[in-house]
C-alpha cells in the first residue's frame, strides 16, 4: 500500500484544481458583474483552502503567496478595500500564478518566484502594514500566564448570605509530596465562563499529568451569595504540584484555551522550600490526590447550574459508534486507474463477443434459433456497458475552457489588444483524454484568433465594431459527436493573401481554380502561415496543419467557415468516445486493416476507364464530376510494391478533411463493426498512417488507420491541387 | 514491477549473484536479467507495422494490450530465419516499457556473481547491445543490455 | 470505547489529513463538508468533540458553532476551531462563538491529539 499522506496529496493537488476552478469563476463572475455577495467568498475560501492544505504539505511557496493573495481578498471581503478593474485583473492574473505553483509543486519543479514575488509586492501594495508579518509575533501573548491573586485564593467571604458549612479554614494546598524534586506550582482557577465554552478543567488537569507526576488540591470557595450556591463555576480552584523538569511554557500551552477564562499562576519550584508552600492539611480537606492520567476524580469538576451538563466521556448512551454520517455524499472519487481498468475490461468484453459472434456465425446456426436471439441481447447489453462505463470518464469542458480564458487573457495582453473570451456549453461532457488532448490544439487556435483573427482596435474602430474584439469557444453535442467551436469576430480570412501565400511557397499551381472552401483549407496545410510578419504570439513555427493532425488523432475533424468582415469559426468535431470506433475491416497484402467509418464517404468498385494517369506512378480516378488522387494502402504502407490496378479493385473514397477525396484501394473489405482502440504510442511510438491498433475476434491485432496521417505522409504532396473540379 | 538498470542495482542476495535468464538464437546463447523479464509465451503471428525498422515483427495481443515483438536475431544483427511455432517471446519490462523479443528457444536460468562477468570486447558496432561476457561450462553467454537492445521511440519512428 | 469526534471542513485535504491523523491514533473519526452538513450529522450522532473550520460554504464555523451551542444536546461538545491564522482577533471571536479551543493549521499529528485530549480527556 502506499504511502496515505502520499494519497492525501495526491488527492490535495486534485482538490486544488477544482478550488482553482472555482476562484476562477468566481473572479471572472466579479469581471462581469454577475457577482452576488457571495462571489467573493467563494473565491477567498478557495485560496483559503489551498493554502491551507498547502502548509500542511510544507509548500512554503504555495502558501506564502496563497496567504498574501488570501489577505487582499479578505480586505474586499470585509469591504475594507474595493473591488475594481485594476484589482479584479490582479486577481486573475494571480490566480493564474497560483494555478502555475500549484502545477510546480505537484509535479516538484522548481517554482519561479520572480513571478510570484512581483504579484506579491503588487498584493501588498494593497493592503496597510497592519495586516503584515502575519501573526505569529502576537502568539506569545496569547501564552503568557496570568498573574493570580493569591489573596484571593481561599480568602473568607465577607458578605456571606447564607450560613454554610464553612469552608474558610481549608488550606489551599495539599503539602504532602516531595519537596525535593523540582517542579512547577499550578494555580488554575477557572471563571464561569470557563465552563460554558465546553472545557474541562478535569481534561486540563489529566494533560498536565503528561508532564510529571501531580499533587492537586481542590479548594471551593464559599459562595458569596444565593447564585453562587447553584453554581460551582468560578469558586472552584485546583493547586497543582508538577513533577517535572518542563518550563512554565509548557504549562501555558496546556491551559492555552483557557486563555481568558480563568486564573492560572505557574511558579518554578525549583528546590522549593516546601514551607512556602504547604500548610497543614486536615481531615475536612478535599481528597488530597496523588493521581496518575487515569485516575483522577471525576469529583472534582462541577457542573455549571444546568443539569443536562453532560460529561462526554460519561455519556456512552449517546453515541452510536456505527453510524456514520447521515447524508450520503452524491458523488464517489474513484481512481482513475481502477476506471482504465474496467474500461480496458470493457473492451475485452466487447472483443470477446465479438469472438462469440464469430464462432456462432461459422456454426451455421439458423438466425432465428434462442442461441442467435440471445447473442443479440448480448450485443445489447455490451453495448450499453460500454456506453456507461465511457460515460463515467467524461469530463465537462469547463476545465478547458478556463485554461482557455488565460490563453486569451495573455495573448491578448501580449499583443495590446482587448478580446472578451465568451464561452457556452461549459457542461458538455467529453472523454478525460479528449480534454487532456485538446488543450494544445486550442490553445493554438486561440492565440491564432486573438493573433491573426481578431482586427486591432483602430480597424475595428474603423469598421463600426466594438473596439474589443470576441472570441466566442463553445461546446455542444451534435447528432452523436461533440463540436468545439472557436469563432471570433474578426476580419474573416484574407483569401487573396492566402491564395497568394499558397502560390509564394509553392503549395498550390498559379493558375489553380479554388474554391472559398477550399482556399481556407489551404490553412492546414505544412508550413502554411499567414502572418506576414511573424508575431512574438503565434508565429512558433507551429501551424494549422499540427492543429489537425492533433484532433485527427482524437478521430476528430476540423473546419473552418469564414466570412469577410464578420469573422471566422472553426469548429471541432469529436467522436463521444475514443475507446471504441466504428470502421471498416479491410485486408490488403494479407494484413487486415480498420479504417474509421467516418473518414469513408462511400465504397466502389473501380472501373480501369475512369483512371487516369497524370504523372509517373500518379493516378487520378475520376469519380462523377471530380478527378481524385488514388493510392494504393499496401504500397503506401510499404507492404507491396504498387501493382497494376485491375478492373474491380476496391476503392475506398476517403474523406479527410472537408471538400478534399482520395481513393484508397484495398483488397477485400470484410466486415464493418465496432472495434475497441488499443493505443500503441505507450508501448512503441507513433507509426506514420495508423492511430491505434485493436483487437479482432479471431485474437490477432489489427492497425486502425489515420487516413489524415496518411494522406499528409503520401507519395504525393498534390493532393490539395488534384481535386479540382472537372468541369 | 520496476527493472534496475545499473548491474549495481539489481544484485541480489547475499553473495551478490543475479539471476539471468539464458535463450538460444542459432548456435549462440544470450541472457537478460531475471528482474527484466514478465513472462515467456509461445511464438504467435504478429500483425507487421508499416515502415517499421526489420528488427520490429510487428505487435501480437498480449492478454488485450498491443505488445512490440523484437526478432532478436535481426536486432542483434544475426541471420534472418523465419519464425517457427517453437519459438518463443520473452516478455521484457524495461523503465515501464514492455516488449517482447523473439528468441529460439530458452535454455535456463543461471547466477552469476559480477566478478564471473568481463566486458565484451569492442569489435562491432552491434556490440553495444552485449554488456558483458561470461564462461560457463565452455559455453560463452552474452548478457545483453536491454536498455540497448529495446529500440528507443526514435529508431522506430519513421 | 473510542473517542469520536466529528470534522467539518470543506477542504478535502483537510478532511483526509484529520481523518488520518485521529482515524490512526484510535480516534472514531465522522467527516462533515460543512455547517449545515455538520449539523446533519450532529441529528444522528453527538460525538465527544468536534473539530470545525471557519470559512466555509453554506454555514460557515461561526454559525456552526453557534446552532451547536444553541441545541440542547450538544451544547456542551467541546469545539475546536481550526483557522490559518493565529492571530488573537481570530481566537477572541472564536471563544465568543463558544469554541473551546482552536487548532492552528498546519497542525503536526501529535498536536491535534493533544489539543483534543485538552478537551475530552
Amino acid at each position: 500500500m502506499s504511502d496515505p499522506m502520499q494519497e492525501i496529496m495526491a488527492s490535495f493537488f486534485i482538490e486544488c484544481e477544482e478550488l482553482h476552478e472555482s476562484l476562477v469563476d468566481a473572479l471572472q463572475a466579479l469581471a462581469d458583474g454577475d457577482a452576488d455577495v457571495e462571489t467573493i467568498n467563494v473565491a477567498f475560501r478557495a485560496v483559503h483552502s489551498i493554502k491551507g492544505g498547502a502548509g500542511a504539505f510544507g509548500l512554503d511557496d504555495l502558501v506564502n503567496f496563497a496567504h498574501q493573495f488570501e489577505t487582499v481578498m479578505d480586505a474586499c471581503r470585509s469591504g475594507d478595500l474595493a473591488m475594481d478593474d485594476p484589482l479584479n485583473s490582479l486577481f486573475l492574473r494571480c490566480s493564474d500564478v497560483l494555478s502555475d505553483l500549484i502545477r510546480c509543486s505537484r509535479d516538484g519543479e522548481p517554482i519561479d518566484t520572480a513571478m510570484s514575488g512581483g504579484l506579491i509586492e503588487e498584493l501588498a501594495a494593497y493592503v496597510s502594514s497592519d495586516n503584515e508579518g502575519g501573526a505569529e509575533p502576537e502568539e506569545e501573548i496569547d501564552f503568557q500566564p496570568m498573574t493570580l491573586d493569591l489573596g484571593e485564593l481561599g480568602g473568607p467571604g465577607d458578605d456571606m448570605a447564607v450560613d454554610l458549612p464553612s469552608l474558610d479554614d481549608l488550606p489551599p494546598i495539599n503539602l504532602d509530596f516531595p519537596s525535593t524534586s523540582p517542579g512547577l506550582l499550578v494555580e488554575f482557577r477557572p471563571d464561569r465562563e470557563l465552563y460554558e465554552s465546553g472545557n474541562e478543567p478535569l481534561f486540563l488537569i489529566k494533560t498536565l499529568a503528561d508532564l510529571g507526576p501531580c499533587q492537586t488540591t481542590v479548594t471551593l470557595d464559599p459562595p458569596k451569595s444565593i447564585e453562587d450556591l447553584k453554581n460551582l463555576g468560578g469558586r472552584l480552584s485546583w493547586s497543582i504540584l508538577v513533577e517535572t523538569v518542563s518550563q512554565p511554557d509548557a504549562v501555558a500551552e496546556i491551559f492555552e484555551f483557557t486563555d481568558g477564562l480563568c486564573q492560572l499562576n505557574v511558579t518554578p519550584q525549583q528546590d522549593a522550600e516546601p514551607d512556602a508552600v504547604i500548610s497543614e492539611l486536615t481531615e475536612e480537606t478535599t481528597p488530597v490526590v496523588t493521581p496518575q492520567a487515569d485516575d483522577i476524580p471525576t469529583a472534582a469538576p462541577p457542573a455549571p447550574a444546568e443539569t443536562s451538563k453532560a460529561n462526554p466521556i460519561d455519556s456512552p448512551s449517546t453515541k452510536r459508534s456505527e453510524s456514520k454520517p447521515a447524508k450520503a455524499s452524491p458523488t464517489v472519487r474513484v481512481d482513475l486507474e481502477r476506471i482504465e481498468r474496467l474500461v480496458n475490461l470493457v473492451g475485452e468484453l466487447v472483443i470477446n463477443q465479438a469472438m462469440l459472434s464469430q464462432s456462432i456465425a461459422q456454426e451455421d446456426i439458423p438466425p432465428n434459433s434462442p442461441v442467435s436471439a440471445g447473442l443479440d441481447e448480448f450485443m445489447q447489453l455490451t453495448r450499453n456497458i460500454q456506453e456507461s462505463v465511457m460515460m463515467i470518464r467524461a469530463q465537462p469542458v469547463k476545465s478547458l475552457f478556463q485554461r482557455m480564458s488565460r490563453i486569451v487573457r495573455e495573448s491578448s495582453a501580449a499583443i495590446d489588444k482587448r478580446v472578451r473570451l465568451v464561452t457556452d456549453g461549459e457542461t458538455t461532457e467529453i472523454d478525460k483524454t479528449a480534454i487532456e488532448r485538446l488543450a494544445d490544439p486550442l490553445t493554438h487556435m486561440i492565440r491564432n484568433a486573438v493573433d491573426h483573427g481578431l482586427e486591432n482596435a483602430a480597424t475595428r474602430r474603423e469598421r463600426g465594431k466594438n473596439e474589443q474584439g470576441e472570441i466566442r469557444l463553445s461546446a455542444a453535442h451534435r447528432s452523436g459527436r461533440v463540436v468545439i467551436e472557436v469563432a471570433d469576430d474578426g476580419g474573416g480570412i484574407d483569401r487573396e493573401k492566402v491564395r497568394a501565400k499558397a502560390i509564394e511557397k509553392g503549395l498550390i499551381a498559379e493558375d489553380a481554380a479554388l474554391s472559398e472552401s477550399e482556399t481556407d483549407q489551404l490553412l492546414f496545410l505544412p508550413g502554411f502561415s499567414t502572418a506576414t510578419e511573424v508575431s512574438s504570439l503565434s508565429g512558433r513555427g507551429v501551424g494549422m496543419d499540427v492543429v489537425r493532425t492533433q484532433i485527427s488523432s482524437l478521430g476528430g475533424r476540423v473546419s473552418i467557415e469564414s466570412s469577410p468582415g464578420v469573422g471566422t469559426t472553426f469548429s471541432i468535431s469529436l467522436p463521444l468516445t475514443l475507446a471504441v470506433l466504428d470502421g471498416m475491416v479491410i485486408t490488403v497484402a494479407g494484413e487486415t486493416l480498420v479504417i474509421p467509418l467516418n473518414a469513408i464517404v462511400e465504397t466502389l468498385s473501380l472501373a480501369v476507364d475512369d483512371l487516369r494517369t497524370v504523372a509517373e506512378g500518379q493516378k487520378v480516378l475520376r469519380v462523377r464530376e471530380q478527378f481524385v488522387s488514388v493510392l494504393d494502402l499496401g504500397t503506401e504502407l510499404g507492404y507491396r510494391a504498387q501493382i497494376p490496378v485491375e478492373e474491380g479493385t476496391i476503392a475506398l473514397l476517403i474523406s479527410p478533411e472537408e471538400g478534399v477525396l482520395v481513393a484508397l484501394l484495398v483488397d477485400t473489405i470484410e466486415d464493418q463493426r465496432q472495434v475497441v482502440i488499443k493505443g500503441m504510442q505507450e508501448s512503441y511510438g507513433r507509426v506514420p498512417g495508423v492511430a491505434a491498433a485493436t483487437i479482432l475476434g479471431d485474437g490477432q491485432i489489427a492497425l486502425i488507420l489515420d487516413p489524415n496521417d496518411l494522406i499528409q505522409n503520401s507519395s504525393g504532396d498534390d493532393v490539395v491541387i488534384l481535386q479540382k473540379k472537372a468541369s | 514491477m520496476t527493472v534496475a538498470s545499473d548491474p549495481q542495482v539489481s544484485e541480489t542476495g547475499a553473495t551478490g549473484e543475479t539471476e539471468y535468464l539464458s535463450f538460444r538464437i542459432g548456435e549462440n546463447e544470450y541472457s537478460v536479467e531475471i528482474m527484466s523479464v514478465r513472462e515467456i509465451r509461445g511464438w504467435t503471428r504478429t500483425t507487421s507495422l508499416p515502415h517499421a525498422p526489420d528488427f520490429v515483427r510487428g505487435v501480437i495481443n498480449l492478454r488485450g494490450t498491443v505488445l512490440p515483438v523484437v526478432d532478436l536475431a535481426l536486432r542483434l544483427g544475426l541471420e534472418e530465419t523465419e519464425p517457427e511455432d517453437r519459438n518463443v517471446i520473452i516478455v521484457v519490462d524495461v523503465e515501464s516499457r514492455v516488449m517482447g523479443l523473439r528468441v529460439d528457444a530458452v535454455s535456463d536460468i543461471l547466477s552469476f556473481s559480477p566478478d564471473q562477468l568481463q566486458p565484451p570486447p569492442e569489435m562491432t558496432s552491434k556490440s553495444r547491445f552485449v554488456r558483458a561476457l561470461t564462461i560457463l561450462d565452455d559455453r560463452m553467454v552474452r548478457l545483453l543490455d536491454l536498455e540497448e537492445v529495446l529500440p528507443s521511440n526514435k529508431e522506430v519512428a519513421a | 470505547m473510542s473517542i469520536s469526534v466529528l470534522a467539518v471542513d470543506d477542504s478535502r485535504t483537510m478532511r483526509d489529513m484529520i481523518n488520518l491523523a485521529l482515524s490512526s491514533e484510535g480516534f472514531e473519526v465522522h467527516l462533515a463538508e460543512d455547517g449545515e452538513h455538520g449539523l446533519e450529522v450532529l441529528d444522528d450522532l453527538a460525538p465527544d468533540a468536534i473539530i470545525t473550520d471557519i470559512n466555509m460554504p453554506r454555514l460557515d464555523g461561526f454559525g456552526f458553532i453557534d446552532a451547536v451551542r444553541l441545541r440542547d444536546e450538544t451544547k456542551t461538545i467541546p469545539i475546536l476551531v481550526l483557522t490559518t491564522e493565529s492571530s488573537p482577533d481570530l481566537k477572541a471571536r472564536a471563544r465568543l462563538s463558544g469554541a473551546t479551543g482552536w487548532i492552528v493549521k498546519p497542525f503536526a499529528q501529535d498536536k491535534l491529539v493533544r489539543a483534543l485530549r485538552m478537551v475530552v480527556g
